[in-house]
């Protein structure tokens, strides 16, 4: 399991490749990649940033981590998230999740998804062409989150 | 007893600043809370969708408190 928050940018596509080429074990690596748009509740974003609760970060992702890998055969895990000023375009977070087969790889990474939402300690602040606003957060968010329990 | 509470995003900007040292006796997260709301400075802990955490966790607030906790109250998180 690996956790990483950084206010550098990342490649996708390598963070995938990583996923099994450590491990020719893994048959499936599902992977989501969240970023940057330029429009968002009726108006043009041209960036963000992104406040975290450092410490608290770290060990938000890493609990959900562990669940993650509790509820299936994981053989690898990977979160990483973007911290301070972003671009539209620019990728925030991956969520890679490596298995034997697709289905766990599938869930986990869904649930990863579902719950670094709703419980882990970021805020977004968009400069949109009306000036800057926090996003506020979505009951579909929470929704998304109780189908785990 | 003394305990530290940490304020972020939109609730940092509201009280205007990020951090404050309490002193007096808090039973539960929920103590703390009230002991600053009574106070239209921090109105903004009267939000239903707050958020809060006690040593970096997650916690509800009738999470009890303890000498040197750090508090943390903040609105819902909207990272990924």
């Amino acid at each position: 399991m690996a956790i990483r928050v950084q206010a550098q940018a990342f490649d996708p596509g390598a963070e995938v490749n990583a996923m099994h080429a450590a491990n020719v074990g893994v048959g499936a690596v599902v992977s989501f990649v969240g970023y940057v748009r330029d429009f968002n509740d009726g108006l043009d974003v041209a960036g963000m940033f992104l406040e975290h609760y450092p410490g608290m970060t770290e060990k938000a992702l890493a609990k959900i981590a562990v669940e993650a890998e509790q509820r299936w055969p994981l053989l690898k895990l990977e979160v990483l998230h973007r911290i301070g000023a972003l671009e539209p375009g620019e990728p925030i977070v991956f969520v890679g999740a490596a298995s034997a087969h697709r289905q766990a790889a599938f869930d986990a990474c869904a649930f990863v998804m579902d719950y670094l939402k709703t419980r882990a300690p970021f805020w977004k602040k968009e400069n949109t062409s009306e000036g800057a606003r926090w996003v506020e957060g979505r009951h579909s968010d929470q929704a998304a989150a109780d189908r785990w329990k | 007893m003394s305990i530290n509470v940490l304020f972020f995003a939109r609730y940092a900007e509201a009280v205007g600043f990020d951090s404050l040292e309490m002193e007096g006796d808090f039973a539960t997260v929920e103590a703390v809370r009230l002991a600053l709301a009574s106070d239209p400075e921090f109105a903004v802990l009267n939000e239903t969708s707050l958020m809060c955490a006690r040593n970096e966790e997650l916690c509800s607030l009738d999470e009890p408190v303890q000498a040197g906790d750090e508090v943390a109250f903040f609105p819902p998180v909207t990272g990924g």
